[in-house]
């Protein structure tokens, strides 16, 4: 009886539970001083200054929001109400950085993102003009070897982790060093097949070969540890099911495990190329630079998008508009190439999971 | 559909091909094991190729080089740390929060697009990361940033300046690695901090505690192991990081930790980036013996995550 008789409409903060909180109505009204206070920061010098708006506000939100709820709820609210807005700040900047690298790279690099720029190589042009067609190649060259000899590297090696070594000594330090091939420099990478080329082949050597390998090394444990995962994930009721029918371990694995597993693996793998297809570091030391089209990786140097992107920008020529418009169209061109590898991973992903699965 | 496929007299599958079955479980088995040995012998030969070509610079004759090597190595190696560490400072309290606020405050559905966009970061090439380093980021810093450190700050060591004018500032780089090892320390702390037991946490608020408080007593303590792990991956990739150093620092051969001023200790992979496709001859050598003491860095603090990931797990898990 008396309860209900105390209980007051939801919308007003005097029951217990409601009594000494904050209304939506007064946070939004710190919101709205804080967004006013970053306003003045940038009014006196007249231009707007996005960035200095954006950060006084997060500033005084958080400042102002912590004072008043201690007044009016006590300070263990207000360290709520603080940790939140810091946290919510936080994602603020950090998206701000972000967003502005995917701004930038739209904004500079449709100034070249013509055809032109897709079907020229850089022989022969120091001013205007110029594609990146030999690099489209080179990109493709040394990404389709590093993938064809690290696919198959990589996934004989976790099917030896999950199916054959499972527990034995030498399965764990091999997983310890896919570990630490995970964590190996690129550029150190870049070097090592440096070194393996130039002992076989002679001082100086560049050829897209040698970029392949030094992107083996740092492809290979990202598809190992994928496949790895994936392979596990399979439940042993089916292996078990097809060895009860008589048919062998390798059969199973092959019939049996893969199938079931294939989704993550590719998934994994489309990944794994995402990752290397934009390094530029071993591919310098590698691969080095050419101005035309070279389609043979076992000869001369070949130039690939992102070494391509990183020499127009150092080494732009005259006047250097033009090399820093095909710098940023080109690092457009590898965004793109990545953002619609993720895409396709997602999509793989789904499309060929088993239908028991899905 | 695989599975299903397999006919019910299965028998009739092994029963004549056993010996073919059994060279083949040998043959598929074989070709495993020594894939994982070759894993083995990769990581043998890049240390060994790497020291074989690095050797002919401590046997060279002392008057090649203008200096020994490990003088031509301490400012590198000094830099390389200093860098990575600037970044590692900057990039981890963000980088938590950001993980918090993916996995417990914000809405479920955005918190998915969120994860994807993070994720997606992580794989944009580190040369893109470097053109916007000094075409965006490096104006901006040296116009509004480093005068105001150098006039109110500048007693202390870090921004004695004088401030660049051009922004090419170990500050600006490591702001820049800060950025491209956020999505990598996020990635792997919003796993740990989405695998907190829901009961935990639910005791917690139980209990009386505010939003924060629970994350404190449950998810923080909970993650704790995974996000040391996360900072050190992202350690190790602010370490062996090429192409945004190279493009964004103005180097010289000194050890100074100001971070604002045009005088800056280069680090070992930049270096090596810069000056390997101009070299030659010896000095090949000893741009690969730097790369060799990079490697050596990079092994110890990926050995150290790992120790570290291990020892929180299996905590966790027991």
């Amino acid at each position: 009886m008396t309860l209900t008789e105390q209980r007051p409409a939801p919308t007003e903060p005097s029951s217990s539970i409601t009594a000494n909180r904050m209304t939506r109505v007064q946070v939004g009204a710190v919101g709205l001083v804080a967004v006013a206070v970053g306003a003045l920061s940038w009014l006196s010098s007249g231009s707007p200054n996005w960035a200095r708006w954006i950060v006084v506000t997060l500033v005084t939100y958080c400042v102002g929001i912590y004072i008043v709820a201690r007044i009016v709820e006590g300070r263990r609210q207000a360290l709520d109400r603080l940790m939140l807005a810091l946290v919510t700040s936080a994602f603020a900047l950090v998206v701000m950085p972000l967003a502005s690298v995917i701004w930038t790279v739209i904004e500079r690099g449709t100034n070249r993102f013509d055809a032109e720029f897709f079907t020229e190589t850089m022989r022969g042009v120091t001013g205007e003009g110029g594609g990146i067609y030999h690099a489209i190649v080179g990109t493709l060259i040394v990404t389709g070897l590093a993938t064809l000899m690290s696919v198959p590297f990589g996934l004989f090696t976790a099917i030896y982790l999950a199916e054959y070594g499972h527990g034995t000594k030498l399965a764990k330090a091999i997983q310890a060093m896919v570990d630490v091939m995970t964590g190996i420099p690129s550029i150190v990478a870049g070097l090592f097949a440096y070194a393996m080329f130039e002992l076989i082949f002679g001082p100086g050597t560049r050829s897209g070969i040698a970029g392949a390998v030094a992107l083996t090394v740092l492809m290979t444990p990202v598809v190992v540890r994928s496949s790895e995962e994936m392979l596990r994930l399979v439940p042993n009721e089916l292996r078990e099911a097809s060895y009860a029918l008589g048919v062998p371990k390798w059969k199973t694995i092959v019939k049996v495990v893969l199938p079931t597993a294939i989704a993550g693996i590719i998934t994994g793998v489309v990944l794994a190329i995402a990752r290397v297809i934009g390094e530029t570091a071993p591919l310098l030391v590698t691969a080095g630079l050419a101005q035309g089209v070279n389609w043979n990786p076992f000869d001369g140097r070949m130039t690939t998008l992102p070494v391509f992107t990183y020499y127009q920008y150092v080494q732009p020529g005259v006047p250097p508009s033009n090399g820093q418009d095909r710098a940023w169209a080109a690092a457009l061109v590898l965004i793109i190439i990545v953002m619609v590898l993720f895409t396709l991973a997602r999509i793989l992903a789904h499309v060929l999971k088993p239908k028991g699965l899905r | 559909m695989t599975i299903t496929d397999t006919p019910p007299g299965g028998d009739t599958i092994a029963a004549p091909t056993e010996t073919t079955s059994k060279l083949g479980d040998r043959i598929f088995g074989g070709i495993s094991l020594g894939a994982g040995i070759l894993i083995l012998v990769t990581l043998a030969a890049v240390a060994l190729f790497l020291f074989v070509e690095a050797w002919p610079t401590f046997g060279a004759e002392p008057s090649t080089f203008n200096e020994s090597f490990s003088s031509y190595v301490a400012p590198l190696l000094f830099g390389t740390i200093w860098a990575a560490f600037l970044a590692l400072l900057l990039a981890l309290p963000l980088a938590v929060a950001v993980a918090l606020f993916v996995s417990h405050y914000a809405p479920k559905r955005l918190a998915v697009s969120f994860g994807y966009f993070i994720d997606l970061l992580a794989a944009i090439p580190s040369v893109v990361f470097g053109l916007w380093g000094i075409a965006v980021l490096a104006p901006i810093l040296s116009r509004s940033v480093y005068p105001w450190l150098e006039d109110n700050l500048g007693f202390l060591p870090f921004f004695a300046g004088p401030a660049s004018t051009s922004g090419r500032t170990m500050m600006t780089v490591a702001v820049v690695l800060a950025v491209m090892i956020l999505p990598i320390i996020t990635a792997i702390s919003r796993e740990v901090f989405l695998q907190t037991p829901r009961l935990h946490e639910e005791a917690s608020l139980a209990l009386g505690a505010t939003k924060w408080e629970m994350i404190r007593q449950a998810v923080l303590p909970y993650g704790r192991s995974g996000v040391i792990s996360g900072a050190m991956l992202g350690l190790g990739r602010a370490l062996g990081e090429t192409m945004a150093v190279a493009i964004i620092l103005s180097p010289a051969n000194i050890i100074t930790v100001n971070v604002i001023s045009n005088q800056n200790p280069n680090t070992i992979a930049a270096n090596i980036a810069l000056k390997f496709p101009e070299s030659a001859g010896l000095n090949v050598n000893r741009l690969i013996a730097t790369g060799l003491v990079l490697f050596f860095v990079t092994f110890i603090v990926n050995a150290l995550a790992r120790r570290i990931a291990n020892a929180g797990f299996s905590g966790a898990d027991g």
